[in-house]
């Protein structure tokens, strides 16, 4: 660190410990974090929660609330030390040369306030700037990050804009003042996968115009590979490897940097021949770390000298900068998955029966309250949610279908119809060859007992009064599958199957992570030993080296039982890994249809080409077909007549007279393959013309 | 103490240490310490009056409206008894015994507070959650007769109760619970309308659990912290509205002393004996701000931290 630069980095964090205080002492959240942060760079910060990444983001703006403080350490800003810095000129340094954006526009925005009140404040107050300069100012930025009709946004209220433009409208914010720092807290996390795309094009393309510094912060892998330059991985409250972003995914020297990669899958990976190796362990609370380096505990490589001496942060022949005493000795390249999380081996079986579930024109219209005079007493027309139109499938004994599409589509509805949480206002939906179009008060108890779901909330999975044993026993308890007397033993040989063991019986929720948690939810859901189970999002609320082992668990309990599954996720590549079959989905209606690999290449309908186009993937050599969708999801009370993606369909121009039919007919289904089917005007033979989405650079470049 | 006798947990493993830890609870929070205290002082109390009072209660041994002395602690009253020994006696019929109608003089344990408001947590929940968790037209209809009924005066309700029945333990115990009933049910049809909308209850829902199940089994042990609570508030002014109907001559029948009654006979000498009105009085505010303090700490407590 001796070189001389002639400006000093934007940002410079030396040996920074953050602590709490809290009931009986003091935890130090955060502990011996380094990095700088220069003029034009977007230097990302990953890692799982709990690692005190926006902990760090909160020390630079000293916003640690009333019982934290920077412990050691200097935070230099332009030079200028920001420890300690209190009154006056914080006020005047945040939101003037400092700027945030967090992870829920909705929160950040004062929903009382119009949107041009908000926006303009920030040049009144900071710049002394007159409200009617100052509303023109928030115009023009309100432009430059694209929002349409900028000038009417600024009466608007934030309830009266969809989430992405919200985003918009904070980062625009952010950006009045022209800062020298940006610091970005999960901005897109909360986004559907379009529209996060279009704001990380949106950031990397302020970062080149107005040459600010961004500490961009998130847990995903694919997001900092686009939009990073340098990244840092933070692990337990120290940063544990810092490297150019080609580095880290190219050449990881950390031992966690390396298992946190081998967690995702890849898109375009599939379950029979590749593998997840999560990482074993979790995160150790701050106030029980262990003494020698904070990641020994879940590393492969642990020796003697790690569990006495806490290494310290060291520079690598490449420039990288790492916290490993055995840096150079590990090669990635020769690991091998120790015997805890060895992951199953998947054979992919052979379709021997009939479906064991087909559902034909499955229909679900939620009826919407009007707030007329006419609707109240009930002579309004009556209008209708169109939640799911038109829905058909089949799924084979012991296979996977995967669900996709943003939210609002109408995945969930589609499973909540088929498990009997609501009843389905038409269409044909047979289990087993019993009817399923009912609400589950009207079926027949060994039909509940066959289906059975797995939420996605690990939180709210599972009723924190009742332990653990009493929670999967119930089921048995109820559909009187195991006899009194040997329900404990039966509990026991599920926890033994999630990996989980006798001890945990007698917990309770609050005792475990989430991870564990959402291996009791499976537990509960098999312990009836249904047929079919029902997966909503079941990992995407987990980290993702817990990902990766709920996932392995999955698969496994899916050879040994011979369950069939559907699954729901919103992650392309977890959905690519996971299932045989996939269905994409758009404003209740299935758009394409057809096995996973067919999919993902194409042909493609245009809206599966879309969201595969917007996919952050952890890859930062591979090259993206960039497709942005125009506009947002309509309302699914007045779906677009004809094709219901025609309003933001980008293909539609190959079609004649452009694309007059999309709206005007409702597209037929064209059969590609055996099996997948694509639900468009434009014939296969366009659409397989499509070039494939993503393609990886031949090797050696 | 009135608390357990509501919570009587459900029997789990290692009850003992259960017990201890959700007691340890109580001294994180000074409100709660100094609430419980008073509150302990006065059960102490009623328990030592079960054997042993300075004096007979009922009999009027001493000189009329005296001053404290020696003999007397606190004084006597207009009729000569000690004030003491009726003050102590007057926590029973509160707090520790309930008097069953009949000449037998039979008496069942826990007093009239306690079992009117076990009375109004028992049909307020079940209210409650019924409205919160079936919602729609159950809703609607449990929740218009509920307001209808808080938008009567409070003592107006004890009145028609008491006139309809006449008077005597378990009447003031049924009017304590029809008061109540319907701030407990609005309490727990919040509770009820944010818990169903938990993963668990959709796991129930898809074991298709019976709705009584859900309710009773998935829901109300989630909901019982805030509701028990708002029981020990209630207990406070349960203790108040005894008080009141004592005070107007309609609570508590004789012989067993009643705070409010002893205010309102002992108001008629105000001029001479004051303090003849002061103790009960203050005996009285002691108990319900002592029962206000232990809940307010309590529900600061454990809002604050869920580990």
């Amino acid at each position: 660190m001796t070189e001389l630069k002639k400006t000093p980095p934007v940002l410079k964090l030396e040996d920074v410990a953050v602590a709490y205080k809290v009931r009986g002492g003091e935890i130090e959240a955060v502990q011996n974090v380094s990095f700088e942060i220069n003029r034009g760079e977007t230097h990302g910060i990953v890692g799982e929660s709990g690692c005190g990444k926006s902990t760090v983001a909160w020390a630079v703006l000293n916003f640690l609330g009333a019982n934290g403080y920077v412990k050691r350490g200097s935070i230099k800003f332009q030079g200028q030390e920001l420890v300690g810095v209190t009154g006056e000129e914080l006020r005047r340094l945040r939101g003037d040369q400092i700027a945030m954006v967090y992870q829920d526009p909705m929160q950040a925005l004062n929903p009382s306030m119009r949107l041009g009140d908000q926006m303009s404040e920030v040049l009144t107050v900071h710049r002394g700037m007159e409200q009617k300069e100052a509303e023109k100012r928030c115009i023009e930025m309100l432009e430059r990050v694209y929002m349409p009709d900028a000038a009417n946004v600024m009466k608007r209220y934030p309830h009266q804009i969809s989430g992405g433009q919200q985003q918009r409208v904070v980062i625009a914010m952010a950006l009045l003042n022209n800062p020298a720092l940006l610091i970005m807290d999960e901005p897109t996390t909360a986004l559907d996968v379009t529209v996060e795309a279009a704001v990380l094009d949106l950031i990397a393309e302020l970062r080149r115009d107005f040459d600010t510094a961004i500490m961009y912060i998130t847990h995903n892998l694919g997001v900092v590979a686009r939009v990073s330059t340098r990244v840092g991985v933070m692990y337990a409250g120290e940063m544990v490897e810092r490297a150019t972003v080609e580095q880290i995914y190219k050449n990881p020297y950390h031992p966690y940097t390396q298992g946190l990669i081998r967690c995702v899958p890849k898109l375009g990976a599939d379950k029979a021949k590749s593998v997840l190796y999560p990482i074993r362990g979790r995160v150790p609370p701050p106030d029980n770390r262990p003494v020698g380096c904070v990641y020994g505990p879940r590393c492969d490589y642990i020796q003697e000298r790690c569990r006495e001496e806490r290494p310290r942060l060291r520079q690598m022949p490449n420039g990288a900068i790492v916290r490993c005493h055995f840096a150079e000795e590990i090669d990635a390249s020769q690991w091998t998955p120790s015997e805890d999380i060895m992951p199953p081996s998947v054979e992919v079986k052979d379709v021997v029966s009939d479906p064991i579930i087909s559902v034909k024109g499955l229909k679900k219209y939620y009826e919407v309250q009007g707030s007329s005079l006419r609707d109240v007493i009930g002579l309004g027309e009556k209008r209708y949610v169109k939640a799911v139109e038109n829905a058909s499938f089949e799924i084979f004994k012991g296979k996977t279908l995967g669900v996709v599409g943003e939210s609002g589509c109408g995945k969930s509805t589609l499973i909540k119809t088929i498990i009997g949480l609501e009843d389905s206002t038409s269409g044909e939906a047979k289990f087993l060859g019993f009817d399923i179009t009912d609400d589950i008060s009207k079926r027949d108890e060994s039909l509940i007992q066959e289906l059975q779901m797995v939420f996605q909330n690990p939180d709210s999975t599972m009723n924190p009064s009742y332990t653990v044993g009493q929670q999967i026993g119930r089921p048995m308890q109820r559909f009187k599958t195991t006899p009194k007397d040997e329900i404990r033993g039966e509990v026991v040989k599920l926890l033994d199957a999630m990996r989980l063991g006798e001890n945990y019986y007698d917990r309770l929720p609050r005792q475990l992570s989430g991870g564990e948690k959402q291996r009791v939810g499976i537990a509960r859901a098999l312990a009836s030993h249904p047929d079919l189970v029902l997966c909503d999002e079941p990992v995407s609320a987990l980290d993702v080296s817990v990902q990766a082992a709920i996932l392995n668990l999955l698969l496994e309990v899916q050879q040994k039982f011979d369950t069939t599954l559907i699954f729901i996720a919103h992650d392309l590549s977890v959905v690519r890994f996971f299932s045989d079959h996939v269905a994409v989905m758009y404003l209740g209606q299935i758009m394409e249809i057809g096995p996973a690999e067919a999919i993902y290449t194409p042909p493609y309908h245009p809206y599966s080409e879309a969201l595969l186009s917007a996919v952050p993937i952890p890859d930062p050599t591979a090259v993206q077909k960039h497709i942005r969708l125009k506009g947002n999801v309509p309302s699914a009370i007045n779906p677009p007549s004809g094709c219901r993606f025609h309003t933001r369909c980008p293909r539609r121009e190959l079609l004649p007279d452009g694309g007059k039919v999309c709206e005007l007919e409702i597209p037929p289904w064209r059969d590609a393959a055996e099996g997948h089917r694509i639900f468009c005007h434009l014939p296969l033979e366009t659409l397989r013309t499509f070039d494939p989405v993503i393609t990886q650079p031949t090797e050696g470049s | 103490m009135a608390v357990k006798t509501i919570t009587q947990p459900t029997s789990r493993p290692s009850r003992l240490q259960k017990i201890w830890k959700s007691m340890s609870i109580i001294f994180e929070s000074r409100v709660a310490t100094v609430g419980m205290s008073m509150v302990l002082f006065w059960v102490i109390l009623a328990f030592i009056s079960l054997f042993w009072t300075p004096h007979d209660p009922n009999a009027s041994d001493f000189i009329q409206n005296q001053g404290p002395s020696i003999q007397n602690w606190l004084g006597t009253d207009h009729l000569g008894r000690d004030l003491l020994s009726r003050l102590m006696q007057g926590t029973q019929v509160i707090l520790l015994k309930t008097r069953l109608p009949g000449d037998a003089g039979i008496s069942i344990p826990g007093g009239v507070a306690i079992w009117g408001v076990i009375g109004s947590l028992t049909l307020g929940s079940v209210l409650g959650l019924n409205a919160g968790y079936r919602g729609g037209w159950w809703d609607q209809i449990i929740m218009q007769v509920l307001d209808a009924l808080i938008a009567f005066p409070r003592i107006v309700l004890y009145l028609v109760v008491i006139a309809a029945l006449g008077q005597g333990d378990l009447v003031v115990i049924l009017a304590i619970t029809i008061t109540g009933a319907p701030g407990v049910a609005r309490l727990a049809r919040s509770l009820a309308m944010d818990i169903k909308t938990r993963d668990y209850i959709r796991a129930a829902e898809t074991r298709g659990e019976n709705v009584w199940y859900i309710m009773f089994r998935e829901i109300l042990p989630n909901a019982r912290g805030p509701l028990l609570v708002d029981g020990m508030l209630r207990v406070g002014y349960a203790i108040f509205a005894i008080g009141t109907l004592g005070f107007l001559g309609i609570g508590l029948p004789p012989p067993d002393p009643d705070w409010g009654n002893m205010v309102n006979e002992a108001r008629r000498n105000i001029f001479s004996n004051q303090l003849a009105v002061m103790w009960p009085a203050l005996a009285i505010a002691s108990l319900v701000i002592g029962l206000n303090l232990f809940a307010d700490g309590l529900r600061e407590e454990m809002t604050r931290y869920q580990k």
